[in-house]
C-alpha cells in the first residue's frame, strides 16, 4: 500500500477522475443549465462558455412565467415553502416525541419499548405504499391531506425511527452513572434527563434532526399520495412543474437546483454524522 | 423483526438501569406507540383489502372473497411481468452499486485529506432527492438538446432514445439508481475498510503475500458483514423503487418498468382497484420479509466467521 508503483498512481488517479465525473458531472451541468436561455440550451452542439442569465430563477421567484403562449402561474415557491414547512415541522414534532422515547428505550428494560422500537423499524423496511393507499382514504375522508399536520404525522414515519435508533444508542452510550450521581444530589429524573442525558446525547440529537430533515426534504411518494396540490412539497411540485411547462428547460433545470440545494447544504454540514444515520446506526462511522 | 436482530447484534452493549418509576418508560414512550397505531390502522387495512372485492368506481360490489385477488395473479402475465422487472431492477441496481462502491472505497481506502474530500463530495448524489436525480438525468437524456443524448450521437449513436425506448428503458433507470446509490455502498464499506484491524495487512505485507491473495482472503472476508448490512438496506430499497421509475417513466414505455409500487399506484389511482392493489403490496412485502431473512442469517455467521478470524 505504501509504496505504491507509477503505473498503480496513475491507474488511481484516472479511475478517480472518472468517478468524480460520472457522479458530478450531472449536478454541475443542471447547474449551467439553469443560468441559460432556452436557445442557449437548445443549442447543437451544446457550448460550455455562454452568457449566464439570471432569468430562469426571476421566473421561478416572481412566479410568473412569460412564453409566446402566454402567461403561465408557477406555484414553485409555495411548494418550496411547504417543503420547508412540513419538514422542519416534521423533524420538531419528532424530535419532541422521539427523544424522550429514545431514552426510555435505552435507560429501562420494559417489553413495550423493544416491540415499539421494533415495529417502527420493520415498517421502516416495509412498502410505503402499504400503509400510505389506505391511508389515502382516511385522508380524504377526514380532510387532513390538505392540511399541513396531516403531511407532518406520516411523515413521523420517516424522521420517527431515524431519531430513535440514533438517538437511542447515544444515549447508550452514556453511563448511567452520571445521571445517578447527579440524582442522588437531590435533582429528580427530569433535571437528569435535561440537564445530563440531552446535553451529552446532544451531538447525536443534532445528526439525527439533519438527517431526518435531508430524508422528509427528499422524500416524494408520501406527499404524492396524500397532500393535496395546495400542501405538495418540492418533489412532487418539480415533476408537476416538469408536465406543465412542457418546455421551459431552462426554469426547470433552475426549479431543479432550488430543490436540491437545502439538502446537499445540510448534507455537506452534518457529513461526519451520515454513516452512523443512513444505516440506522448498524455501522458506526 | 430480523432487521431488529441485525442492529442489535451490533449495537454496543448498552447498559441498563435498574427500573425506578413503573409508569415512566411508558409515558415516555407513549407517543412512540401512538405513531405505531398509526402505522399498524391502515397496514391491517390494506391486508383486509387484499381478500376483499374493493373497487372505488364501485362501491357496492363491495365483499370478502378470500384469496381470490391473489388467486388472479397466478394467470395474470401483468403480475409475472411486474416480478420479474421487480427482480431485474434489484438484481441488476444491487450488484452493479456493491461493485462499484467497493471499488471506489477501496480506491479512498487511505484517510488522507484529499481522499477524504473526494468521499464526502461522493455522497451529493445519495442527498438529492430520487424524484429530483430522474428529473436531473431526463434533461440530460432529452432527445433534442440532452447532452448524454448528444455525447452517445458523438459515437454514431444518433438514434439512442433512452428511457423512451423499451430495449434501453431498464438500462437508463438502473444508471439512475447507481449514480444515486452507490455512494451509500461506498460510505458504508469505507467506514468498514477503515475499521479492519491493521495486523492481518501487516503481517500479510512482511510475508510478501501477493495483493490479489490478500484481497481475496484477508480483506473480503473481514468486510462480508459490511457488504452484508449495505446490500440488504439497497436491496430493500430496490425491489420497493419507486421515485426514479415514477418520475422517470411512470412504469412504461408499456409495462417495460412496471416495478410492484408503481403497478400497485396505477392498479390504486388508475382503475381504482383497491383489493388488487393491497393483494400487490401484501406480495412485496412478504417477498421483502424472506429477503432480509435469507441476509439476516448469512449476515449472523459471516460475522460469527469474521469475529474468529480477527
Amino acid at each position: 500500500m505504501e509504496h505504491e508503483s507509477l503505473a498503480g498512481r496513475i491507474f488511481r488517479g484516472v479511475a478517480l477522475t472518472l468517478i468524480l465525473v460520472f457522479f458530478m458531472f450531472p449536478i454541475a451541468w443542471i447547474l449551467l443549465m439553469s443560468f441559460q436561455t432556452n436557445e442557449q440550451i437548445l443549442r447543437i452542439p451544446p457550448r460550455l462558455l455562454f452568457e449566464p442569465t439570471l432569468a430562469n430563477y426571476e421566473a421561478l421567484i416572481s412566479g410568473q412565467l412569460h412564453t409566446a403562449a402566454g402567461n403561465l402561474e408557477i406555484t414553485f415557491m409555495h411548494n418550496l415553502w411547504n417543503s420547508l414547512v412540513l419538514s422542519s415541522g416534521a423533524v420538531a414534532l419528532a424530535l419532541l416525541l422521539g427523544v424522550p422515547a429514545a431514552y426510555a428505550f435505552a435507560r429501562f428494560k420494559f417489553r413495550l419499548g423493544e416491540t415499539i422500537a421494533f415495529t417502527l423499524l420493520s415498517f421502516r423496511f416495509a412498502p410505503p405504499l402499504l400503509v400510505l393507499l389506505p391511508l389515502s382514504l382516511y385522508y380524504q375522508e377526514l380532510g387532513l391531506n390538505d392540511t399541513y399536520f396531516g403531511i407532518i404525522w406520516v411523515y413521523q414515519l420517516i424522521a420517527l425511527p431515524l431519531i430513535l435508533w440514533i438517538v437511542r444508542g447515544y444515549f447508550e452510550d452514556i453511563s448511567p452513572d452520571i445521571e445517578h450521581a447527579y440524582r442522588l444530589a437531590g435533582h429528580s429524573w427530569r433535571e437528569a434527563f435535561t440537564r445530563i442525558a440531552v446535553p451529552l446525547a446532544g451531538p447525536g440529537i443534532a445528526a439525527a434532526g439533519l438527517l431526518s430533515f435531508i430524508f422528509c426534504w427528499n422524500n416524494f411518494v408520501f406527499a404524492l399520495i396524500l397532500a393535496s396540490a395546495d400542501k405538495q412539497p418540492v418533489t412532487v411540485g418539480a415533476l408537476a412543474f416538469v408536465t406543465a411547462s412542457g418546455i421551459q428547460y431552462g426554469q426547470i433545470a433552475a426549479a431543479i437546483v432550488l430543490s436540491v440545494t437545502p439538502t446537499l447544504l445540510l448534507a455537506l454540514y452534518a457529513q461526519r454524522y451520515l454513516v452512523e444515520g443512513l444505516s440506522l446506526g448498524a455501522v458506526k462511522g | 423483526m430480523s432487521m431488529l436482530q441485525l442492529l442489535q447484534a451490533n449495537a454496543p452493549a448498552g447498559r441498563k438501569a435498574r427500573p425506578r418509576g413503573r409508569a415512566l418508560p411508558y409515558l415516555l414512550s407513549l407517543p412512540a406507540l401512538l405513531v405505531c397505531v398509526a402505522i399498524i390502522v391502515p397496514f391491517v387495512a390494506a391486508a383486509v383489502y387484499s381478500l376483499q372485492r374493493y373497487r372505488l368506481n364501485l362501491p357496492f360490489l363491495r365483499g370478502f372473497i378470500g384469496v381470490q385477488n391473489y388467486v388472479d395473479f397466478l394467470t395474470d402475465p401483468a403480475f409475472w411481468n411486474t416480478l420479474r422487472i421487480s427482480l431485474v431492477y434489484t438484481a441488476l441496481t444491487v450488484v452493479l452499486e456493491l461493485l462499484l462502491g467497493l471499488a471506489i472505497a477501496l480506491l479512498l481506502r487511505r484517510p488522507t485529506r484529499f481522499h477524504n474530500a473526494v468521499s464526502i463530495v461522493l455522497l451529493l448524489p445519495l442527498m438529492t432527492a430520487p424524484a429530483i436525480a430522474a428529473l436531473m438525468w431526463k434533461l440530460m437524456t432529452n432527445p433534442g438538446f440532452g447532452i448524454l443524448s448528444y455525447l452517445v450521437g458523438l459515437f454514431g449513436l444518433t438514434d439512442f432514445k433512452w428511457a423512451s425506448d423499451p430495449s434501453t428503458a431498464l438500462f437508463t433507470v438502473v444508471l439512475v439508481d447507481v449514480w444515486v446509490y452507490t455512494p451509500f455502498i461506498m460510505i458504508l464499506l469505507l467506514a468498514g475498510l477503515r475499521s479492519l484491524p491493521r495486523q492481518p495487512f501487516e503481517a500479510a505485507a512482511l510475508d510478501g503475500v501477493p495483493a490479489t491473495f490478500v484481497f481475496f482472503r484477508i480483506t473480503l472476508p473481514m468486510l462480508a458483514p459490511y457488504i452484508i448490512t449495505a446490500s440488504l438496506f439497497r436491496l430493500l430499497d430496490s425491489i420497493q423503487q419507486f421515485d426514479i421509475i415514477y418520475a422517470m417513466t411512470q412504469g412504461g414505455p408499456g409495462d417495460r418498468l412496471m416495478v410492484f409500487q408503481v403497478q400497485a399506484y396505477l392498479e390504486f389511482f388508475q382503475y381504482t382497484n383497491v383489493g388488487r392493489s393491497a393483494a400487490l403490496l401484501m406480495i412485496l412485502w412478504v417477498i421483502t420479509n424472506i429477503l432480509s431473512n435469507i441476509f439476516i442469517k448469512n449476515w449472523l455467521r459471516l460475522r460469527a466467521r469474521a469475529h474468529s478470524q480477527a
